[in-house]
């Protein structure tokens, strides 16, 4: 039998694991926020699933919230192509909008809606090994490891099948256009992947936390590393010890343990950000005055001559 | 209607209050959110008002307490450190912004996370109701928050117009302003101060999420309106005060019904509203110029048939019948009939009815079609000339800007080329017969051989029609 504290550290190395993969193209396509947009957006989508089902069955909700999260994509980027109006900005009408509109819908339904915002966005991970999956009678373990672990799945192979086309993809679009690649495809594909891999994570581990692991490891890792696939294990490196290591925190000051592991990541990475050889702080210092003694000895010290 | 006229009359001080704190914040949301989207910095907003949360619980374990002001203060120095964060990092790293508002809204708001379970598990005795900071409440605002929140947005707004030259040239052009000698990075610590004061406030009002909104969405609606930032400013803080009026509205007749959301929701149907129905911006706008543009290019098109047939056999008094015209430009016939009868309208042709039944240019007509050859050719003449494009290209191109060219533009043309005589494909640049001769005749070329010119632009062009 395997304990409650690994299973909650095994929930929260596959949301790392997924988060990582997949939030690695997100910030190479300088779309980060979209994690934070699609786990608010999608609270239209919950009450939607509840109200129908009346129930909180996880399925009708996941579909929900999956509808809504490519909602929010494709709103989003019609609004910056038709609107001609930056993709951040239609982004933050779009997420805020549906938001907004979930929670009135909340306090329409109240009387039959037993959901509340703070509970759909602020998962909790303690919970998770209560969170049973019980078929034709049987324990097989927590629901969100496996719902995670599908997940990591499908982030798993989409990446390796795609591999070539996400690398060029997010490095350069145009290349990726001008050289006939499907774009659209694997946009939708990478941004449907990136909603339910948010979905799905944040209602065992909570939004917030989501959205700090999509964006802090692979950040991390993108001063560190020139190289894709570096930069991939790296990023999922990165969230795992942060995973562990904000998961033992908590139990240490008693806390929330998502928090911690937000905690953890910030942590990660300023250390990085201060100590990274050639994209830290300190690492551009001693380029910028290592280029500047070579070029004052090159002024003032010539060769000295012998004849 | 009666709810109406209670809700207006302001009878209720409480009606007052709400209203007046929406209303408050509308405005200075809206004006200060037009800086954010132009310096694109639209989720700014977002990461800020998540990033208050550990200054509000740290001031709450040093206060041990909820003294309002000690939160606050907690509040705006948390949301300035966040402002300050996000900066450095992507300003000393390879770090783009997207990314580091991500990271600080998640770790800010994670660390918030982790003080707000330390609070509730060291046992403080009025902790609940902390969160209510995040969520907000604006159907609960007091007398005392609305004078707080009403100092507040008069100090923006006043601020805001004080500074309005500085801030205006750096949301457009901050390089151009630093070598000016302005202050850019004094003035852009000045913005961040009055964001972190308007999310701080507004905040207890609508939430983190919906705050984030009211800063973007005002201001987005209101970019449709106009060009200039003055206007744009006064849009948005109206579109603001308005969402707020909305928002306490509907609230005030369905109490079930949240303020905050349905300001939200009110100002995003203002924004979608703007996005059809704006003059020249608007989508429906758009639509129309774009099918009167289709529209002109169609008859313009066909007056440059009709004259290059005159080109061809040299005669301007031979009747052209519709069909003829429609074996040469690929119309529908339902196309070509709105054509012709624009055209007719616009007296550039006349009809003569009977057999053959056909159309003849007018001496307007055909001093238009005149002016769209010659500044076709013109423009090849130029793109050869200038931009060495093959003679096998130019066509295409000059097919759409010939309808697009200003006669500002067709001096400019002229006085660069020198008004030459002959395009690329050698057919003759057609000149009215007032103006000065064109400068190539000199060499040779004959002032009354349009129609000997014609026969040669007939074997050198394809469709005949320039």
């Amino acid at each position: 039998m395997i304990s409650s504290t690994a299973w909650i550290l095994i929930t929260a190395i596959l949301v790392a694991t997924s988060c990582a993969l997949v939030g690695t193209f997100l910030v190479l396509r300088k779309m980060s926020l979209m994690g934070d947009a699609i786990s608010h957006a999608v609270l239209p989508g919950i009450v939607i699933a509840f109200l129908l089902t009346a129930s909180r069955n996880t399925f009708p909700m996941l579909i929900g919230a999956g509808l809504f999260g490519l909602l929010t994509v494709w709103l989003t980027e019609e609004l910056s192509k038709k609107g001609r109006i930056f993709h951040d900005a239609s982004m933050g009408i779009v997420f805020t909008t549906l938001f907004a509109i979930g929670v009135i819908m909340i306090s329409l339904f109240a009387a039959n809606v037993d959901i509340d915002q703070e509970c759909v966005l602020y998962g909790e991970i303690a919970y998770v090994p209560w969170d049973l999956w019980i078929w034709r009678g049987m324990n097989m373990g927590p629901r969100p490891v496996w719902i995670l672990s599908l997940v990591l799945f499908i982030n798993i192979s989409f990446i390796t099948l795609m591999y070539k086309e996400l690398k060029t993809y997010s490095f350069s679009p145009q290349l990726a256009a001008t050289l006939g690649l499907p774009v659209g495809l694997i946009h939708y594909g990478l941004m449907g992947t990136v909603s339910f891999t948010t979905i799905a994570s944040f209602e065992s581990v909570g939004a917030i936390l989501v959205v700090a692991l999509l964006i802090v490891p692979p950040a991390t890792a993108y001063l560190l590393t020139d190289r894709l696939h570096r930069l991939l294990l790296l990023a999922v490196l990165f969230g795992i010890t942060s995973a562990v290591g904000g998961y033992y925190m908590a139990l240490w000051i008693n806390s929330s343990i998502a928090g911690a592991i937000a905690v953890m990541n910030g942590l990660q990475f300023a250390l990085v950000f201060v100590l990274a050889p050639k994209y830290g702080l300190l690492g551009k210092k001693l380029a910028g005055r290592r280029i500047q003694r070579a070029g004052s000895e090159l002024i003032t010290t010539p060769e000295p001559s012998r004849h | 209607m009666e709810v109406l006229i209670e809700f207006f009359s302001l009878q209720d001080p409480n009606i007052r209050f709400v209203l007046a704190g929406t209303i408050l914040l509308g405005l200075s949301a809206g004006a200060l959110g037009c800086f954010a989207i132009l310096r694109r910095r639209a989720l700014v907003g977002d990461a800020v008002a998540h990033a208050i949360l550990p200054g509000v619980c740290l001031a709450f374990i040093i206060a041990g307490g909820k003294d309002p002001l000690m939160l606050v203060a907690g509040a705006f120095v948390f949301g300035l450190l966040s402002m300050v964060t996000m900066d450095f990092i992507s300003r000393n790293s390879r770090i783009a912004p997207d990314a580091s508002i991500g990271m600080v809204l998640s770790v800010f708001f994670g660390f918030g996370v982790v003080l707000l379970t330390f609070i509730q598990t060291t046992g403080f005795v009025d902790q609940s109701g902390l969160d209510d900071f995040l969520f907000g409440q604006a159907a609960a605002m007091v007398g005392s928050d609305v004078k707080v929140f009403g100092g507040l947005s008069l100090l923006i707004l006043i601020v805001t117009v004080i500074v309005f030259k500085e801030l205006k040239l750096i949301s457009f052009d901050p390089s151009f302003a630093r070598s000016i000698g302005y202050p850019v990075k004094r003035m852009e610590f000045l913005l961040a101060l009055l964001m972190v004061l308007i999310i701080t406030a507004g905040i207890q009002a609508v939430g983190v999420v919906l705050m984030a909104s009211m800063l973007i969405i005002p201001a987005a609606a209101a970019r449709y309106w106009t060009d200039s930032l003055r206007v744009m400013l006064l849009i948005a803080a109206g579109v603001g005060a308005l969402s707020g009026v909305t928002g306490s509205f509907i609230s005030y007749t369905a109490p079930a019904m949240p303020t905050g959301p349905w300001m939200v929701v009110s100002a995003a149907l203002i924004f979608f509203l703007s996005f059809l129905l704006a003059p020249g911006k608007g989508e429906i706008a758009r639509h129309i110029q774009k099918i009167r543009l289709s529209h002109k290019v169609a008859y313009e098109n066909i007056l440059k048939t009709l004259y290059s047939m005159e080109e061809e056999d040299g005669r301007t008094d031979r009747l052209r019948p519709a069909k003829e015209l429609r074996k040469r430009r690929h119309l529908s016939r339902r196309k070509m009939r709105r054509v012709l009868s624009t055209l007719l309208r616009k007296k550039l042709i006349t009809r003569f009815g009977g057999t053959p039944d056909g159309f003849l240019l007018t001496e307007t007509g055909r001093k238009e079609a005149k002016r769209l050859v010659r500044v076709h050719r013109l423009w090849e003449q130029y793109l050869s000339q200038h931009l060495q494009i093959a003679e096998d290209h130019l066509h295409d191109d000059a097919e759409s800007m010939e309808h697009l060219i200003t006669s500002d533009i067709e001096a400019q043309l002229r006085r660069s080329l020198g008004s030459p005589a002959l395009d690329p494909h050698k057919s003759a640049i057609p000149y009215d017969n007032d103006e000065d001769e064109p400068a190539g005749k000199k060499s040779g070329a004959k002032a009354g051989g349009r129609a000997g010119s014609g026969s040669q632009s007939g074997k050198n062009r394809r469709g005949g029609a320039s």
